[in-house]
């Protein structure tokens, strides 16, 4: 599996935000029925990053290469016509709709000009019920009375709902409790082994070493390595995180040191 | 995809009840929701109890029916400005120049029928297209140079005084005795046909939300209890068959010429209310506009063209502002330089706050600024029978404004306290 071609890569990616240079000829592949776990530490880059395959910022240089075709995404709107689906580090929710509104939003189903809500309704109730929220009330509940892990739980429940071939997770089980986290986690290798090329990100190294298939480690808006999980441990990836090179990993192995 | 998803380990929604609950535990979940700042059309429709019967006491011909048409007649161009403004507001926007666009489009109006011998229709729709051109340059300056819509409808504000003022020139005033525009608020529908139309509103309105709630029920999809929906029915109804029934009295006060039957002005707002509630309600536009009002970047994350949303959101409230002008226009009998000044824009921005609107964005509803209208109306039209000296007038106005926006602050605190959305 790790020899198939990517689904998604990013070639030599620089993204500025005025003076402050986040993102350095930064590569990154997503591989389709893999998991891709963006570690890093606070700052590194890993949201500009994710925001940047979703079209939120405006990449400055470097190539998007979507199924081998260089693509351009100019929004929100390209990434998700390409199946890109993203759960943001800041959950971008709107507080005062509900659940069904918020994921349906921008995709809206829809009888002539009518909003089809008896579809959205259940087709979100089915994507949530797989996702064992519990004291939800009900899916016509306003987001603003939902927990920080509810309101996770239905990002990624949006996630899930279209025929995405790409998902990005930034930072999913932050806020979640121990049971959630566990089916958020069941959840990433179930959409991988179904064919879906997955990006997580977490601070979690026992998650990443449990569900990633390879692994990027980010340091200071440049890539310090990118591995296949089988071949590193844990403290490598530590080292690599802090201090954006790991003394026994082979140099091929780690782009930034033999660069 | 559904695969992956559909193997439930355990039923997560469980507790999601799409059942109906009883009537009991549904009125119980809207007083919690009431103490939870959640308050809807109660307090504007208590207000307008309570301002019934105090007008009432403080003056007898305060229920008569010639009062009660004309209180009605009154509040049309209110309802229909603050109606205009109810999807700015829900942007979390302003628009104070929207007084003034109605008075310019009015302008235009007038002196094309007046000054050009042009027809009506013509002049109806010169004032419209007057009201989107000003939408689209304030949109365009809002949405596409971040300019903030207080400044920029501010310098509109002041700058369409000086269109009327041009178009009519100082002092001056257009005298509206066209049939059709001063008829809106000066003609009266057949008693019959006023009976006919409340009927088929009502009917279509049970019909509606019965067939709708039949549909949820049957497909277990989320639904208020039956006792509700026949509750709101008949709330309908009864406020429909009251204000037809009073409405076809005799309420001149000349025996020989009897006038009785439903002011245009009111079919012409119900249209519209039926239009903005759809849209806002049941099309995607609609539901854009909620979520760029209360979210705008998670707005854009989903993909919506948000400046797009803004643009078509101030067209429309100067083009209702436009149609506000007219109604005003057809009940004062002529467009003077001062047409959709005073307190005008204070009043409408009263009206849809007062009615649940919420200043901060993202909530609020057509029909707030139908009940909000009238309490507005109410009120000028009770101190107006007190015949008091206008500063009254002004303090009152500007106190109920006032207790509104407190109102508003208030219960959003609350709801962000309640968690309630
Ligand atoms: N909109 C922005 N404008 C200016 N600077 C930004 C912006 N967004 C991010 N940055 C900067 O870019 C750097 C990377 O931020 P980013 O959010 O991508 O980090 P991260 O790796 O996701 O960190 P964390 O683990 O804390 O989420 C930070 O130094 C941040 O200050
Ligand atoms: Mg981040």
């Amino acid at each position: 599996m790790s020899d198939s071609t990517p689904l998604l890569e990013l070639r030599g990616i620089n993204k500025s935000f005025g003076v402050a240079h986040v993102l350095h000829d930064v590569d990154l592949a997503i591989y389709p029925g893999q998991v891709t776990a963006l570690v890093g530490d606070n700052g590194a880059g890993k949201s500009t990053l994710v925001k940047a395959l979703a079209g939120i910022y405006p990449i400055d240089t470097g190539e998007y290469v979507f199924d081998g075709k260089p693509v351009n995404v100019h929004g929100p709107k390209d990434a998700g016509a390409l199946g890109i689906e993203v759960v943001y580090q800041d959950l971008a929710l709107c507080e005062n709709l509900d659940i069904v509104e918020n994921m349906f939003l921008g995709r809206e189903k829809k009888n002539g000009i009518v909003l089809d809500e008896t579809t959205m309704e259940s087709k979100a109730r089915e994507a949530l019920t797989s996702l064992s929220v519990r004291t939800v009330k009900s899916v016509r509940q306003s987001v603003a009375s939902l927990s920080g892990g509810q309101r996770q739980t239905v990002a990624i429940a949006k996630s899930v709902l279209w025929n995405s071939r790409i998902v990005l997770l930034d930072e999913p089980t932050a806020a979640l409790g121990v049971a959630q986290t566990r089916q958020v986690l069941d959840l990433v290798r179930r959409l991988a082994d179904s064919g879906v090329g997955v990006l997580l990100i977490s601070h979690n190294l026992t998650d990443v070493f449990e569900v990633a298939d390879r692994i990027t480690a980010l340091y200071l808006g440049r890539v310090a390595a990118d591995v296949a999980t089988k071949d590193v441990t844990s403290r490598q990836v530590v080292e690599l995180i802090t201090t954006g090179h790991s003394s026994d990993l082979d140099g091929a192995a780690a782009p930034s040191t033999t660069a | 995809m559904t695969d992956i998803i559909t193997e439930s380990e355990e039923a997560g929604f469980a507790s999601d009840l799409t059942q109906s609950t009883t009537f009991g535990e549904s009125v119980q979940a809207y007083i919690s929701r009431v103490r939870g700042g959640e308050m809807g059309a109660l307090p504007s429709v208590l207000g307008l109890v309570v301002l019934f019967i105090v007008f009432n006491f403080a003056n007898d011909r305060f229920l008569s029916n010639l009062n009660l048409a004309n209180l009605l007649t009154q509040s049309g161009s209110i309802i229909i400005l603050a109606m205009a403004l109810v999807p700015v507001l829900l942007l979390g926007e302003i628009d104070l120049s929207a007084g003034y666009a109605g008075g310019v489009a009015a302008c235009v109006m007038g002196v094309l029928m007046v000054e050009h011998d042009q027809t009506w229709v013509v002049a109806v729709a010169a004032a419209l297209l007057t009201g989107a051109a000003i939408g689209l340059v304030i949109g365009l300056l809002v949405s596409k140079l971040g300019v903030p819509s207080f400044v920029v409808t501010l310098a509109f504000f002041l700058g369409l005084q000086g269109v009327s003022l041009k178009l009519i020139g100082e002092g001056g005033s257009v005298r509206i005795n066209q049939e059709v525009i001063s008829g809106i608020a000066n003609n009266n529908m057949g008693v019959a046909a006023g009976w006919i139309a409340a009927l088929v509103i009502i009917l279509g309105f049970a019909a509606l939300r019965l067939i709708q709630h039949r549909r949820k029920v049957s497909l277990s999809l989320q639904h208020q209890p039956l006792a509700v929906v026949v509750g709101q029915i008949i709330a309908v109804a009864a406020v429909l068959v009251v204000v037809t029934y009073v409405l076809n009295q005799n309420r001149s006060v000349n025996p020989n010429f009897p006038i009785k039957g439903i002011p245009y002005v009111l079919p012409f707002v119900v249209v519209l209310l039926i239009f903005w509630s759809f849209m806002l309600g049941r099309t995607t536009w609609g539901r854009h506009v909620y979520a760029v009002g209360g979210n705008a970047e998670a707005a854009r994350r989903a993909g919506i063209n948000v400046d797009r949303i803004r643009i078509s959101v101030f067209m429309i409230c100067s083009s209702m502002a436009a149609l506000s002008g007219i109604v005003a226009a057809s009940y004062g009998g002529k467009v003077s330089t001062s047409s959709g000044g005073g307190n005008v824009l204070l009043y409408a921005v009263g009206a849809a706050v007062i009615g649940g609107t919420s200043l901060f964005g993202g909530k609020g509803k057509a029909s707030d600024a139908v009940i909000g209208g009238l309490v507005i109306a109410t009120i000028a039209n009770g101190l107006g029978l007190l015949a008091q000296a206008s500063y009254i007038n002004f303090l009152v106005t500007g106190g109920v404004l006032l207790l509104a926006a407190s109102v508003d602050a208030i219960s959003r605190r609350r709801r962000s306290a309640t968690g309630l959305g």
